[in-house]
């Protein structure tokens, strides 16, 4: 089982907004939905591997910046092409005022 | 003289692009804070409401005093009105509809995006994905199916453009092509397998749907049906020509900054209005997320970063008409676009041709 690894403080993310977070040689996207509550997908879109960070978040989707491709950041499905191929999705959780990721 | 470029998506081109590192590749955009930029970004079913229930409503009186007038000259000022409502305004639509940013909600995109794409005679599936290539690889000889000017240029087809010759005929023979055998080799180069029935749906239908107004025309012995549905594509089209052309003739090929192969030109009010705002070109490549009716705040915000924008179309005209005339008989040429004092400077290195490494 994969360890908890710390993102970032948890008023460094905005309700509804999403950062980038490099973890050994890997990106991923970290997100807080409009309750507060974390999430955590791949950090690129699965279309043409751009980061979803810089993306617009949408109740509980993530639009990609190049494209308007859209997925369902809370289950990983896309939604919208040219977005065909479902994100990774991992778990998230706050501990101590902290944002934590399991990747 | 440079030799004339292959633009199709299967030779040589496409593999020098993909080799030399301009496929796919990073692009330079303006610094914009997130915070701005979600503002910036923001969705809203407002505007584009209000546009589209003016849209479909002058579209639906121009139409009925078109038909109730028919047979006088009365019809002319109607049909005038009419045609650029249905065979320009819905290039605008069918372009911010198909990203996905003129609307909140998806479904009333989706919507529009279908009859526009209806009208303007693109099949909105096969277009999509040429869509996002167009953005992923902007001006990419080899990789971008939606350059219009190309090297050296066809200017009597451009010309003719404005009245829908051949363009309108041609875009309707590729309809029927894919209705029969759904998209052949260079499209097959950006649309997914799994895209091909919906396709050839939706090429069938558009496709169905305009020999049943031929149809009626032939029952009725009257132009009239073809007046309503699918003419406008050939006598009101000169609109979505007149301004569509300006997005990128001239400029450069093979670059990787939206600053040189876009043009941003200022337009009267009804022009923008037709065109949703596209007149800030660079502004929708570099920041396709932003709507349109952001766009002149998002121009606003990142200007002194961009070449000037060109005051007018006629002044947009004169420059383009320039490069074009020159390009007949040098294709490598292109209009370079000068950058205000305290712009982030270009990185030649991408904006030359002869510095980019050669293909092996």
């Amino acid at each position: 089982m994969s360890e908890w690894v710390d993102v970032c403080a948890i008023g460094e993310i905005e309700e509804e907004d999403v950062i980038r977070f490099d973890h050994v040689g890997r990106t991923f996207a970290v997100y807080r939905d409009e309750d507060g509550t974390p999430f955590c997908t791949d950090g690129l879109c699965t279309h043409e591997q751009v980061h979803l960070a810089d993306g617009l978040v949408l109740d509980d989707e993530i639009e990609c910046p190049k494209h308007n491709g859209r997925f369902n950041y809370k289950t990983g499905a896309a939604l919208r092409t040219p977005a065909c191929v479902a994100l990774t999705t991992y778990p998230a959780r706050i501990a101590e005022g902290r944002i934590q990721v399991q990747v | 003289m440079t030799p004339a470029r292959d633009y199709s998506l299967i030779g040589p081109e496409r593999d020098r692009a993909i080799a030399v590192g301009l496929a796919s590749a990073e692009w330079y955009h303006t610094d914009v804070p997130r915070k701005i930029m979600k503002g910036l970004m923001r969705r809203n079913d407002g505007a584009a409401t209000r546009d589209t229930i003016l849209w479909l409503g002058l579209l639906l009186l121009t139409g009925i005093g078109g038909v109730a007038t028919w047979g006088t000259w009365w019809a002319v000022p109607f049909f005038l009105v009419y045609g650029v409502l249905y065979g320009s305004a819905c290039d605008s639509r069918w372009h911010e509809c198909g990203h996905g940013t003129a609307f909140k909600t998806q479904w009333k995109n989706d919507w529009v995006y279908a009859l526009a794409s209806f009208m303007v005679l693109r099949n909105p599936v096969a277009w999509r994905w040429s869509h996002a290539r167009h953005h992923t690889d902007t001006i990419i000889v080899g990789r971008d199916p939606e350059i219009t000017v190309m090297r050296p240029p066809d200017i009597a087809r451009k010309a003719l453009a404005f009245i829908g010759i051949p363009d309108a005929f041609q875009h309707f023979g590729v309809l029927v092509r894919q209705a029969i055998s759904g998209p052949n080799a260079e499209e097959a180069d950006y649309i997914p397998e799994s895209e091909v029935t919906k396709v050839m749906f939706w090429a069938r239908l558009f496709v169905g749907l305009h020999l049943v107004a031929l149809l009626l025309a032939l029952l009725t012995w009257s132009v009239l049906p073809l007046m309503l549905i699918g003419g406008p594509r050939i006598y009101g089209t000169w609109h979505m020509v007149l301004v569509g052309l300006l997005q990128h003739g001239g400029l450069a090929e093979d670059v990787l900054d939206h600053r040189l192969n876009s043009r941003t030109v200022y337009m009267n009010p009804v022009s923008r209005w037709l065109y949703w705002n596209m007149n800030y070109h660079v502004e929708h490549h570099m920041f396709p997320m932003v709507p349109y009716h952001a766009l002149p705040a998002l121009h606003e915000l990142i200007k002194d970063d961009l070449p000037p924008a060109n005051p007018s179309i006629p002044h947009a005209y004169a420059e383009m008409i320039a490069a074009v005339l020159r390009q007949r008989t040098e294709p490598g040429y292109f209009a370079r676009r000068a950058l205000p004092p305290g712009a982030k400077p270009y990185v030649e290195a991408f904006h030359t041709e002869t510095s980019l490494p050669e293909a092996s």
